[in-house]
């Protein structure tokens, strides 16, 4: 009994690591790899008031060679229900939206922000990296890095493939790196992809009319985007105490950004809506960041404090800061604080609604994602060691989002109903590493 | 809608660049190998909670209009 319960970890770990392997179509001798073997795992939480529920699980996997090459692999699986806000304002009376499907119709109520509830997907992907010292003579100080990226869900696939140097300076005070990401996402939405600005039919769905006059409303069955990313990073050793990282990345997406589940109102001059219209965005973003972070090691506790700033040829312009402080108990226990902040401006495009009468601009959307918005996270992480040596942590954050006005003002009835509702999440989540 | 990097955006580009070469001339910063006891725990690394930051940036990259900056952009999810 004793030895069972004293083999139950090595045992989970080992086959995890066949699992791993046979994923990879690796023929390693699992005996001897499950020494060197370092396991991640997480269950996450994610769940928003009334609206989106998400469940994460995620095995992560790092083993060590003798050269110092490094490979890490990790599956992640996760779950999606509940709903999200199609853009549609509220009203104050109920409405009724054709599923972007075609199949049946939802209804919201009355002074309610409008649901969407097909939000339902189950997703996995599988990421590897491998990373490796250069061993010619001239390029001793150079590490490589590439790696792959596999993610499907029911209506999406996203497959993307990466490349790192990075060059150690200065006594290994000073890395220098460069990488390059390219990837491909591919969306197939069930009743296919709408129209730009088509107006939603809504009506009996059972009918042939009804089905002749939504096929109107679709332009093909799947559509797909390209993203290359480039990555300029320096990170710097300033004492014993302190290591600092600045970031420049550049991101440049080009095919079908538009949300096929989104809509905009069209509205009277009384605030009354007339009918909805399928979002259109434009088919290419730049995107530019600038990251910095500085770790700094007081006598015991650890401040990681980090900040970017994003702009892109939408007109998005954004701040993140994001503070953790670790802070070590007795016996190798730690609680770790973390608070984030983050704010962002609309995208040029972006409208809460458009009035009827008035030009239909070429792009417009009316998702709160891409609006005016701050942020705040609020959160705590509490680890501690096993017996076993192995790792165990627990985290529970506190998410909100405000959307704002990007200075449109609301019209008749409009002014009676909430335009920017707030967003509550709570975040939980445990890792056990060994 | 313009699709070329704008001025303001080349100001950015061209800041960073300057701050990069400006700090890897500074030779004076750094430590010595055998000083590098703080620098080499584990919770000194950047991304110490690697799978945390992969799950807050999943949750952010679909929330949020805004990715990138730490490593890759976010992705794989068709959520914006």
């Amino acid at each position: 009994m004793q030895l069972e319960k004293h083999n139950k970890t090595p045992n989970l770990k080992a086959l995890l690591t066949t699992a791993t392997c046979a994923l990879l179509g690796s023929a390693t001798n699992s005996a001897s790899a499950q020494d060197n073997w370092e396991l991640d795992t997480a269950l996450m939480y994610y769940g928003e008031s009334d609206r989106v529920t998400a469940i994460e699980a995620i095995i992560a996997g790092q083993k060590t060679y003798d050269n110092d090459e490094v490979l890490s692999l990790k599956l992640t699986l996760d779950s999606l229900t509940g709903a999200s806000a199609n853009g549609a304002v509220a009203q104050p009376q109920a409405q009724t939206f054709t599923r972007p499907s075609g199949n049946g119709s939802y209804t919201e109520n009355a002074g309610k922000t409008p649901l969407d509830d097909t939000f339902k997907d189950t997703r996995l992907q599988l990421t590897g990296q491998w990373t490796q010292p250069l061993t010619y003579a001239e390029f001793e100080d150079y590490t490589l890095s590439i790696g792959g990226n596999v993610s499907k869900e029911y209506d999406y696939l996203s497959v993307s493939i990466n490349g790192n140097l990075a060059r150690d300076l200065n006594n290994k005070n000073t890395t220098l790196s460069a990488g390059l990401a390219y990837s491909f996402d591919k969306i197939e939405p069930e009743g296919g992809i709408p129209k730009p600005l088509a107006t939603m039919v809504i009506g009996d769905n059972d009918s042939e009319t009804f089905e002749q006059a939504f096929e109107q409303t679709r332009i093909r069955a799947d559509d797909d985007k390209k993203t290359l990313d480039l990555l300029l990073g320096l990170t710097q050793v300033i004492n014993r105490r302190m290591i600092v990282q600045l970031n420049y990345s550049y991101s440049s997406v080009d095919g079908y950004t538009t949300d096929p589940f989104k809509v905009i109102s069209v509205v009277d001059s009384e605030g009354y809506t007339q009918r909805y219209l399928y979002e259109n965005r434009p088919n290419e973003r730049v995107k530019h960041a600038f990251f910095g972070q500085a770790k700094y090691h007081f006598e015991s506790t650890i401040l990681d404090a980090s900040y970017r700033f994003m702009t892109d040829d939408w007109e998005i312009d954004s701040h993140t800061i994001d503070l953790r402080y670790y802070i070590p108990l007795s016996r190798g226990h730690y609680i770790e604080p973390h608070v984030r902040y983050y704010t962002q401006s609309a995208a040029e495009f972006y409208q809460p609604f458009l009035i009827q009468g008035q030009v239909t601009p070429t792009y417009v959307s009316a998702d709160y994602r891409i609006g005016d918005m701050n942020a705040y996270t609020l959160g705590i992480k509490y680890g501690m060691p096993l017996n076993s040596g192995d790792r165990l942590a627990f985290r529970v954050e506190y998410y909100k989002q405000s959307p704002k006005s990007n200075g449109t003002n609301a019209i008749g009835v409009l002014n009676d109903v909430e335009l920017y509702e707030e967003i509550n999440a709570v975040i939980a989540q445990i890792t056990y590493s060994f | 809608m313009s699709h070329q990097i704008k001025p303001h955006n080349l100001i950015f580009v061209l800041a960073s660049i300057t701050s990069l070469s400006t700090l890897t001339g500074c030779a004076s910063m750094g430590v010595e190998p055998w000083e590098r006891d703080l620098l080499a725990k584990k919770e000194m690394a950047l991304t110490s909670s690697p799978i945390d930051t992969a799950l807050d940036d999943h949750i952010y990259f679909s929330k949020e209009a805004s990715s990138g900056g730490r490593s890759f952009g976010g992705g794989g999810c068709g959520c914006n």
